[in-house]
This record gives structure tokens, C-alpha cells and sequence, in this order.
């Protein structure tokens, strides 16, 4: 018979409008106002951190919602933002040293649908308030001091050969450096000698007037391998330093080859936030005091010369003032494993550093060395003269006893785990010479814009859905009503796979793309209706003319919508931000509108005048 | 029924395909020579710099809002109103030697100083000089490989007769867009490039419905003229591509007037080129591909014989 949809048909419609459903459902739970906190380095939040909270809250009058310890975070919701600054102030004023407190909006989303991967929209920036920053690495600057790095090593390895050169220094042209000889028997064994150690670098000589170049440059494997060190370098020390800022889910993610995105959501303070990601750091390797009793020092008993930290688990250490050597000597530094699996950590540094460190470690084998992470840190306060005032966070990142004289590389071994050695070779790096990093975009949004910006786009899209309802229900009549129902449903169905897909983020242009969506949405249900009119003047039957009308048009739209959503695509390509936002709600309102204007209104139709006999008229 | 086109009669489009070539070579001349002569007023995100809007509490006079900012140190400041006379934005073109994201908090302390109670900061935005350079380069590249991927869709869904027609309908649709932001010196930002891009998508949406009635039509009729079929598709598609039309303009002057005056850019782009596509549909692309000599045999497919040919090939 015609116009009858079988059973499994429906059910399929049934479940797939049921499924997105389902999903778009958390976006009607309201969220709560809630205060998160999370803890920095050396510290660790536990049970008792959860009491400690609740009794901070119990001394203000504040009776939460919830309190909950999930993820190494605890997660306060309230009733109110009133009660929502108040308790942010006192818990972050009591809860003391290592713990950062945020302002966060916690989705109340129901148990069940997050058994089920559920939760709302994502919304981007323009839509929550804060801070975008695009930032990027100066590669040309990390390359030069890579090649500086070059000079010494080579000059080293050379004096160390008694091989003699005339004179060295960085190649302008490429990336490497030229080294001149007097002779080519000097140069020959020069090559000879550096060829094995240096693998990753190019080897070409050359003659001119009486002198002997040798140029060594490194291979593009290399140099792409220095450019990746520097990026990754900077996106573990940005991402460390976002942790201290105190801000609900931070993003800090790579872009390109040289650029580094950082999205702190809810974060007025632009100022405060630039300072703090763009702190230095330093590192110092300094001895530890055995001879001072630790529990003399713990009750104040201490040396001028010596002063007392603690180690990230918080153990207390008395390291002495001297500092043996400073983060800018290390070149690089590595975790792997030892032969027997265990971690470590190797480290190089340069040719100073090396002989200040064998130096040292010549007369104190057996003794313990400590290693210092010290950051310097704004305050938020500004100094006398209009500089900001900065705070130096120290923390110990390692203490290894010395078992030979050490020389330019070395290990650290006796490490936990190789989660603490690869944490430990990053601190170490990031102390060393880092490629500096440039902010080349920000984007900042205030929480009140942000709301304008929803409360505007969702005007908007009422605005426009009501304009094309009642246009659609006038023109086409009942028809008109099945195309409404199938616009409506398309909007949810685009609210629910927006909420579904991760990474997918709404937009103040992506509410827009709804908007148009929504416009062009009914297109297809005008194409099939015009041509049901058609068949029906043409003088072919009710039936008839329904069933030619949805398949004469359903190539037309296809072809349609095949090119629209190719420019969507193109568009989410080369996108950035909030326009990848518009291409993606565009590319998805496609699929769903097709979806629902052809099987879905389909379906409507086929149930409510398909195959019946006694219809000679259609409300069309 | 209500109905937009009640004459059965064929609506004689083709007939005016010639004062219609003049009027769209016109456009495209004026729009042309006012993108030579102005060129766009491009927005932050391509030529980079400074953009901070603030709210206060009272209307704001612009005028001292200007002097305290040269006051400040920026007497370079652009300041204008945005949205409403409580919103204020300045912008700073990028400075030598200073850092970018130093001069929005700056500007910021300034107007916080000054006399003109609670400050809002609303928005921030610092964008690099090379970073514009990238985005409008990025963006001149979209709209080419947009136009090339939708040309070689549409020849090879249809004819390269009508796939010349309907690209060359795209561009003279965006050059006659861009020409009216040139022309009144709309401030053209990331958003009205995605709405160029959208705009693409639309016209061509309507091109390809009317050739695929042309398609139809000619391999039902087979009497008929290329001009005669043309008017005839143009015809039976008109009410529909009214209506479309319609309802994407209604929610689009929704989304100008209500949407905000970060969205007005994108709701300007899309309506012009929404009036634009929907005429060069008709008379560029159409016409164009009779310009080119499409007739009934390029329509009919080949593929049907070929398939036979092919079958016995392979078994």
C-alpha cells in the first residue's frame, strides 16, 4: 500500500529521537552555583581536607547542597552566588598553604544521565566570560640558543680532543655552526672525532683562501625534534601554572606547530592571569645539611647557613644556603629507565656547569644533593615603584645522594616511579633555558556580555522559530504543522548531539548557525510540499501525489544540502574559535534537518493520511 | 490553498536576462571599484590590535571618554558607541615596541580612574599583526577551495555548463556582498567571513534546486527551447524559492535585531547575500548557462547505455 511506513521504521524514528532526547535533556537542569578545590603542588586533598571544609562552612552559616571528594577535588554546591562568594572567601582564607579554591557552575545533572556520558552544552567563552589566549613559542630564539648550546659543546669537545680550531661560531645561514681549521689533516680528524658522538647533524666542509671550514648543521629530524622540545617544554610549565591560578576547567592545548591555546574560563582578572603565566622559574642544586638535627630545625633550631623545606610529599628537609649550581646550566634532561627498570633521570648540562658540578661532587661523594624548583610569582600586589611584587615559591623536587664525581651528564636515580621521573625531568627542563613564549592573541569576554550574549541569541532564535511557525502553519496548513513539529524536533536533536559529541562547544556564531539553521531548516518540507501541490494539479491522486512529491524532491535536496554542509566542513577546517563553533552547529543542523524534514515529517504523514482511501482533499 | 504563484501561465524570465546582465555587471563594476577605492573595513581580527569595550552605569560621552584616554597616553584611540549609548568600545591600532596585551588592561585602569562611576569590563581583545595577516589569509583560502570543491560536486552531479554558471553565480553574489560592506564601510570581522562562507552555501542551494528542475524538465520535454525550459523550471521553482527565502530572512532580521551588535556584521553579510543569490540563481546562473549553449542532449545521460555496455564486460 502506498504511503505506509512498516513498523521497524517507527521504531527506528522512535528510538533515534528518543536517543537525542535523552541527551539534549541535562541542558533543562539548572546549574549550581558551587566552589571547587583543587591542590597545588605538595599537596593533596583527602578526607580530612573534606571536613576541614565543612567546618569552614559551618563556622560562616552556610549549609551546601553537596559536598564531594571525586577526582583529587572537592566539589562544594550551593544555593545561592551569595553563598557562593562567601564561602569561596572563607575557605580559601582557612584551608590554608597548597590548595587553590575556585568559582565554578557545577551541572546538576541527574545520576542516571551521567551513567550514561549525559551533561549540557558546552559553552564557549563568548557565552561563559574569560579569557582566551593565544600564545606562541619563538622557535627562531629557541633554535639560536640551541646553537649556542652547539658553540660550547663543540669548543668542549674539541679542547677536551686537543684537536685545534682557529675559531668557531653559529652559522647565519643554517642551523648549526662553522668551525675553521688551518689545516684539512685538522679538520679531517676534527670530523673523525665528532662524527660518532653527534648523530642528528650534517657534515660539510669547505675551502676558501687558505682556511678550513667545517660547517655542522643540524638535520631537519633534529631541528624539528628541538622545535617539538620547546613547544612541549612550554605547554607542561603553562599547564603547571594554569593549575596555580585556580580556575574550573582550564584548557591548555597545542596549536600548530609553534602556538599554544590557554582557555581560563570565568577569570576577570587579565592582568593578574598574564603575570602568573608568564613567571619565571629557576633551578638550583643545592647540599643537604646532615649535620643539623631535623627535629632541632623543626623547633626552629637552625644555622644561619642553612634553612628548611619540605619535599613535595611534605617531608621536611634542612638544605644548605650554597647553591652548588643553577638551572640555566642544564641542557636537557630525560627520564628512562635503568637496567633494572627502575627510573631515573638523566640529565646534561653544559660545559661550566659541568665542571662546577665535578668540582663539587669531588669532595662530598656519599653526601646528599638537594634540587630546588623556584618560581617567582606575582602577588597580585604592586610594588613602590609600579612594578609588580612577586613571591618565590620554593619546593624541593629531589634529593639524591651523590655516588661519584659527577661530570656534564649525570643521573638521578632511586626515584619512586617513572610518573615521578618524567615530572621530575620536566621541572628540571622547564628551570633550564626555555624558548620564550609571546602572547599573540587574547580574547576576553566579561561574565556579563557573556550572559547578554545568551539571553540575545536565544531571543533571537525564539523570535525567528515563531516568525517561520506561523508562516509555515498559514501557508501549508496541517502540512504546515507536521514541518513545524520536524523543526522543533531538529532543534533538539541539534541540542542533543551537540551536548553528546565531546569537544563540541556552543558559540555566540554557533547559536547563530542555529538561527540560520532553523531558517533554512524548512526548506526541504517547502520543496516536497510545492511538489505535492504540483502532482495534485497535475490531477494525480492523494496518495499519489504524496509519494511522487517526497521522491521527486528528495534528490534535489540532497544535492542541496551535500554542497552546504561541504562549505561547513571547509569552514571547520580553516576555522578557528568561536567560527569553528558556527561550522560545526551548521554541518550538524544539516544532518538533522534532512533527517527530520524527510523521514520524519514522512513518518507523520504516512500515519495520519497514508493509505486511507476517503481523502480527497489535502490540507496542504 | 494559499498560494504565491497562481498563474498557471509560464512567467517569461529569460526575457529580461539581458537588462539583468547589465544590472548585475553593473553591481559588479561599482562593487569592484569600491573594493579598489575603499577597500573593507577590516575589524580586529585581521589587522590586528587593540579592542576593549566597557559599560558604565550613565550614557557616555564620548568626548570624555576621549580625553582621558589622551590623557592616558592613547590619543590615537578610536571610540565610538556599541549596541547602546551605556556600552563604549575603543580600539587601538598595534603600537611598536609595546606589548599588545599590555594596552587592554591599561586602557582599562584608565577608564576605571576616571571620572565615570562603575566600569564594566565587557571585552578584551588583543590580536598579533602576523596573526590577522594569517586569519585573512586563511580566509581568502576557505572561500577559493569552498568554490572549487562546490564546482567540481556540481560537474559532476550535473554539467560543466551548469557548474561554470553556478560558480560564477557565487562569486558574483560575494563580490556584490563585499561590495556593499565596502561601499558603507561595515566593519568586516571573523564572523562575516563565516557568513560569506554561509552565504555560498545558500545560493547555491537555490542554484542547484532550479537546475535540477531544468535537468528534469528537459528530459521530460523534448520540444521545447533551452529558454523555454528555463523559464518554464524557473516558474515551477519560484514559490518555493520565495518562501525559503522568506523564512531564512525572517530569522535572520530576528537575529539582526535582537541578536546583538557582536552578530550584526553576520546577520548584514547574510542578508545581502541572501537577496543577492536568490536573484543571480535566476539570472546569472541560469542564464549564464544558456549563454554557454546547454541544450537537451547534455542532459540526457549517457550513463544508462554505458552501464549496458559495460555489464557484459565484466561477466
Amino acid at each position: 500500500m502506498l504511503n505506509k511506513y512498516p513498523l521497524w521504521k517507527y521504531l527506528l524514528l522512535g528510538f533515534i529521537v528518543l536517543f537525542t532526547l535523552v541527551y539534549a535533556a541535562p541542558n533543562l537542569y539548572a546549574e549550581d552555583p558551587a566552589v571547587q578545590v583543587s591542590a597545588t603542588r605538595g599537596a593533596k586533598v583527602e578526607l580530612s581536607t573534606l571536613d576541614k571544609v565543612q567546618d569552614i562552612l559551618k563556622q560562616v552559616n552556610i549549609s551546601p547542597k553537596s559536598t564531594v571528594l571525586e577526582n583529587g577535588q572537592i566539589l562544594v554546591r550551593l544555593s545561592s552566588s551569595e553563598d557562593q562568594l562567601i564561602a569561596r572567601e572563607t575557605i580559601s582564607a582557612q584551608i590554608g598553604d597548597g590548595f587553590v579554591t575556585a568559582l565554578n557552575l557545577a551541572p546538576s545533572t541527574p545520576a542516571w544521565l551521567e551513567a550514561i556520558g549525559g551533561g549540557p552544552l558546552k559553552l564557549g567563552l563568548d557565552l561563559r566570560g574569560g579569557v582566551h589566549f593565544l600564545m606562541e613559542v619563538d622557535m627562531d630564539e629557541a633554535i639560536s640558543k640551541e646553537q649556542d648550546q652547539m658553540v660550547q659543546d663543540l669548543r668542549a669537545e674539541l679542547r677536551e680532543q686537543k684537536i685545534r680550531f682557529r675559531g668557531i661560531e653559529k652559522a647565519s645561514t643554517e642551523t648549526g655552526v662553522i668551525l675553521r681549521f688551518t689545516s684539512q689533516e685538522i679538520l679531517d680528524s676534527a670530523i673523525d672525532y665528532l662524527k660518532p658522538i653527534n648523530p642528528g647533524f650534517v657534515f660539510s666542509e669547505k675551502e676558501n683562501n687558505g682556511a678550513f671550514y667545517l660547517t655542522i648543521s643540524m638535520t631537519e629530524q633534529k631541528l624539528k625534534s628541538a622545535k617539538e622540545d620547546a613547544l612541549q617544554q612550554n605547554l607542561s610549565i603553562l599547564r603547571n601554572r594554569v593549575n596555580e591560578l585556580g580556575v574550573a576547567e582550564p584548557l591548555v592545548q597545542r596549536q600548530g606547530v609553534d602556538r599554544i591555546v590557554v582557555e581560563l574560563p570565568g577569570i576577570q582578572d587579565t592582568a593578574r592571569a598574564k603575570e602568573i603565566l608568564g613567571a619565571t622559574a629557576t633551578l638550583e642544586f643545592h647540599p643537604v645539611d646532615s649535620e643539623t638535627d631535623l627535629s632541632d630545625a623543626l623547633a626552629g633550631r637552625i644555622p644561619a647557613s642553612s634553612i628548611l623545606y619540605k619535599e613535595r610529599d611534605g617531608t621536611p628537609v634542612v638544605i644548605k644556603k650554597k647553591i652548588i649550581l643553577t638551572g640555566n646550566h642544564i641542557v636537557d634532561a630525560q627520564s628512562s629507565a635503568d637496567e633494572y627498570g627502575r627510573a631515573q633521570v638523566n640529565i646534561s648540562l653544559d660545559s661550566k656547569g659541568g665542571s662546577k658540578m665535578s668540582r663539587f661532587t669531588k669532595d662530598n661523594i656519599g653526601k646528599p644533593m638537594a634540587t630546588l624548583f623556584i618560581e617567582y610569582l606575582p602577588t597580585g600586589k604592586k610594588k613602590a615603584n609600579g612594578k609588580s611584587e612577586t613571591k618565590k615559591r620554593i619546593e624541593v623536587a629531589n634529593v639524591a645522594t651523590i655516588q661519584a664525581q659527577l661530570g656534564r651528564s649525570f643521573r638521578i636515580t632511586g626515584l619512586d616511579n617513572t610518573a615521578e621521573a618524567h615530572n621530575l625531568a620536566l621541572l628540571l627542563r622547564a628551570g633550564a633555558l626555555t624558548a620564550p613564549i609571546q602572547i599573540v592573541e587574547e580574547r576576553t569576554i566579561g561574565p556579563s556580555l557573556g550572559q547578554q550574549n545568551i539571553d540575545n541569541g536565544m531571543k533571537a532564535m525564539i523570535y525567528g522559530l515563531l516568525a517561520v511557525v506561523i508562516f509555515m502553519f498559514i501557508y501549508y496548513r496541517k502540512f504546515g504543522a507536521v514541518a513545524n513539529t520536524a523543526l522543533i524536533l531538529n532543534i533538539v536533536m541539534i541540542v542533543g548531539l551537540m551536548s553528546m559529541i565531546p569537544g563540541a562547544t556552543l558559540t555566540l556564531p554557533g547559536i547563530a548557525g542555529i538561527v540560520l539553521t532553523i531558517g533554512m531548516a524548512v526548506d526541504a518540507n517547502v520543496l516536497i510540499f510545492e511538489r505535492i501541490r504540483e502532482e495534485l494539479h497535475a490531477g494525480k491522486s492523494v496518495q499519489r501525489a504524496i509519494n511522487e512529491g517526497y521522491a521527486n524532491a528528495f534528490s534535489t535536496i540532497a544535492d542541496a544540502n551535500i554542497t552546504t554542509f561541504i562549505t561547513a566542513v571547509i569552514l571547520f577546517a580553516v576555522g578557528t574559535g568561536s567560527i569553528k563553533g558556527f561550522a560545526v552547529t551548521l554541518a550538524i543542523g544539516i544532518l538533522t534537518s534532512m533527517f527530520t524534514s524527510i523521514f520524519g515529517t514522512r513518518a507523520i504523514v504516512n500515519a495520519l493520511w497514508g493509505g486511507r482511501n476517503d481523502i480527497k482533499k489535502l490540507s496542504i | 490553498m494559499l498560494e504565491l504563484i497562481k498563474s498557471k501561465q509560464t512567467i517569461r524570465f529569460m526575457k529580461y536576462a539581458k537588462p539583468a546582465t547589465w544590472l548585475s555587471i553593473l553591481l559588479v563594476v561599482i562593487s569592484v571599484g569600491s573594493l579598489s577605492t575603499n577597500w573593507i573595513n577590516w575589524g580586529l581580527d585581521f589587522t590586528g590590535g587593540t579592542l576593549i569595550e566597557v559599560g558604565f552605569q550613565q550614557p557616555a560621552n564620548l568626548e570624555d571618554v576621549r580625553l582621558t584616554l589622551s590623557e592616558a597616553d592613547f590619543p590615537d584611540a578610536v571610540v565610538q558607541h556599541f549596541g547602546s549609548s551605556h556600552e563604549v568600545m575603543v580600539r587601538l591600532a598595534p603600537r611598536e615596541g609595546v606589548k599588545g596585551e599590555v594596552i587592554g588592561n591599561q586602557v582599562l585602569n584608565a577608564l576605571t580612574a576616571g571620572d565615570f562611576g562603575d566600569v564594566d569590563m565587557r571585552r578584551i581583545e588583543f590580536v598579533g599583526p602576523n596573526v590577522g595577516d594569517e586569519l585573512a589569509e586563511n580566509g581568502g583560502i576557505a572561500i577559493i577551495i569552498a568554490l572549487i570543491c562546490i564546482m567540481l560536486y556540481v560537474s559532476m552531479r550535473f554539467e560543466w555548463r551548469l557548474a561554470m554558471g553556478s560558480v560564477l553565480a557565487l562569486g558574483h553574489d560575494i563580490i556584490i556582498t563585499l561590495g556593499v560592506f565596502s561601499l558603507f564601510q561595515i566593519e568586516f570581522d571573523l564572523t562575516v567571513l563565516a557568513a560569506l562562507l554561509a552565504v555560498i552555501g545558500y545560493s547555491l542551494n537555490d542554484t542547484i534546486v532550479v537546475f535540477d528542475r531544468i535537468r528534469e524538465n528537459f528530459r521530460l520535454i523534448a520540444t521545447a527551447t533551452p529558454k523555454e525550459i528555463v523559464d518554464q523550471s524557473l516558474t515551477q521553482t519560484l514559490s518555493r524559492t520565495i518562501i525559503t527565502s522568506s523564512t531564512t530572512i525572517f530569522v535572520l532580521i530576528s537575529l539582526f535585531v535582537v541578536g546583538g551588535a557582536l552578530i550584526h556584521g553576520f546577520a548584514t553579510a547574510l542578508l545581502i547575500g541572501i537577496f543577492v543569490g536568490t536573484y543571480s540563481s535566476i539570472y546569472v546562473a541560469s542564464a549564464l548557462a544558456i549563454n554557454l549553449g546547454i541544450s537537451r542532449e547534455h542532459m540526457i545521460p549517457e550513463v544508462i547505455e554505458k552501464e549496458g555496455a559495460d555489464q557484459d564486460a565484466l561477466m
